[in-house]
């Protein structure tokens, strides 16, 4: 890519910083350019973050229908996923799936709500509560 | 109390394992930029790798994993890194304040998702990234991170959790800093094996790795709208591919642009006209990996209409194109 080419998109997902692209001058020589962003990275980028955001949405929404407990609210708001929670919480998904059902989740232990907390990182009440409607 | 290694120089770089590499090197004095030890360390691949899920979707890796760059590197110039995994959080902080207080230039693994600095669309539970330590300042590190413009500043805590984040490739404290590095350093000489090596790499024999991997991505781009039923999932999909390339870890054209970077500088060293023109045709082959993510977006974006099998045939041309240049690197001799 010639250094002209690099786009300067300004996109909102780089928050005014700005990313290396190697990229060749006049002469065909390589050197370090800075780039704003670029609308297709963004576009990508922003609908990947849009999807998590949505889930969170629908989880926060069965949270207050009561079918839902509020850890699969903050769990989707920290951009997990059942697996990717399990992992970092070293429970198997069977009882993650589990928890994330009202009537089991009032009933956890304190050490389990501890794990949870600070794999979240969420103090044992927030992790309890979720935003009013 | 402000600790801090003296002269210490930011390089922002495009990628944060090369950079930090790179930062280690020059600080000690040697001039070794960037797509150097991207190319030292035969860093260029391709991996689709259907076990590991990011949100749901399949791994998609355009360079080696986590840590072999650091490694390659080291192995290839002959200088000492000490690496240091710790079990326990607290121990693992108090030891990286020591080397700091040494005025050590200490390498760190961490999580993206924890790091403070980092803008919130970027922020995903990502844990194999790379940065620099160089002092500290009260109780704020000051932290040299490759991908960034400047030099950033991170409070304990969050750099804490960053540092001992867990899930897949789970840093596990992970800090590394050399021990000894000698005077000189024999670049040229290891030139050519890391290019042969990297080119053994993308003519691996495994369904889903190197060429072989980007034209099964390819086919498999082709049948998508019989494994996924809505479009909506098919726009998903696409995108993850576009993200992985672009975005995480810079991605795929952006390393094909660092490799021929590498390979200009090589061709430079060794005064090698075959290698000037292999870096001219992996500039086109990263060029068209550009395109190809430009056409998949347009898409999504229904500003084309959606059509897989010219996609398909895009990334089957990005294969075309890098096979060109590894068919004649294979044999490289210097």
């Amino acid at each position: 890519m010639n250094k002209n080419d690099v786009p300067q998109d300004n996109s909102r997902t780089y928050s005014g910083h700005r990313k290396v692209i190697y990229a060749t001058d006049e002469k065909g020589s390589y050197e370090r350019v800075e780039s704003s962003g670029w609308e297709a990275e963004e576009f990508a980028t922003v609908m990947a973050v849009e999807q998590l955001e949505e889930q969170a949405q629908d989880a926060l929404a069965r949270v207050h229908q009561g079918l839902s407990a509020p850890l699969e609210y903050h769990m989707y708001n920290k951009r997990l996923d059942i697996p990717q929670l399990a992992q970092v919480t070293g429970l198997f998904q069977w009882q993650v799936k589990r928890h994330l059902k009202p009537t089991v989740f009032t009933k956890l232990s304190h050490s389990k709500l501890q794990r949870y907390a600070d794999a979240l990182g969420l103090s044992i009440t927030a992790l309890q509560s979720v935003p009013v409607p | 109390m402000t600790s801090s290694s003296p002269t210490f120089r930011h390089y922002h770089s495009a990628h944060c394992e090369t950079g930090v590499v790179s930062s280690i090197l020059q600080h000690h004095g040697h001039d070794i930029s960037e797509a150097m030890a991207f190319g030292l360390a035969s860093g260029l691949s391709f991996a689709y790798i259907p076990i590991v899920k990011l949100n749901g979707l399949p791994l998609i890796a355009y360079r080696m994993p986590p840590k072999s760059i650091i490694k390659g590197v080291q192995k290839r110039l002959g200088f000492n890194m000490a690496f240091q995994k710790f079990s326990d959080a607290a121990k693992g902080m108090d030891t990286l304040d020591k080397h700091v207080e040494q005025g050590k230039l200490v390498g760190l693994q961490t999580s993206v998702y924890w790091l403070p600095y980092f803008p919130e669309d970027m922020r995903f539970h990502f844990n194999a990234h790379n940065l620099l330590v160089y002092g500290k300042d009260n109780e704020e590190y000051l932290v040299s991170d490759p991908v960034f413009e400047d030099v950033v500043r991170c409070d304990k805590p969050s750099l804490q959790k960053a540092r001992f984040a867990k899930g897949a490739l789970a840093p596990k404290g992970l800090m590394y800093y050399p021990t000894h590095i000698p005077k000189s350093l024999p670049v040229e000489r290891e030139i050519p094996g890391a290019i042969r090596k990297n080119a053994k790499i993308m003519y691996a024999p495994l369904p889903m790795i190197g060429l072989k991997g980007i034209r099964y991505l390819s086919g498999k781009i082709r049948k998508l709208d019989k494994q996924l039923k809505t479009e909506r999932k098919v726009k998903l999909y696409l995108g993850h591919i576009v993200r992985m390339q672009e975005e995480i870890g810079t991605g795929g054209a952006g390393f094909r642009f660092i490799y021929a970077s590498f390979l200009q500088e090589a061709a430079d060293r060794l005064n090698s006209a075959q290698l000037k023109e292999s870096s001219e045709m992996m500039t086109e082959a990263g060029d068209q990996w550009r395109q190809f993510a430009l056409n998949a977006v347009k898409m999504c974006k229904k500003r084309a209409n959606l059509d897989l099998d010219s996609l398909a045939d895009d990334l089957r041309l990005c294969a075309d194109k890098e096979q060109a240049v590894w068919r004649e690197l294979r044999k490289f001799k210097g």
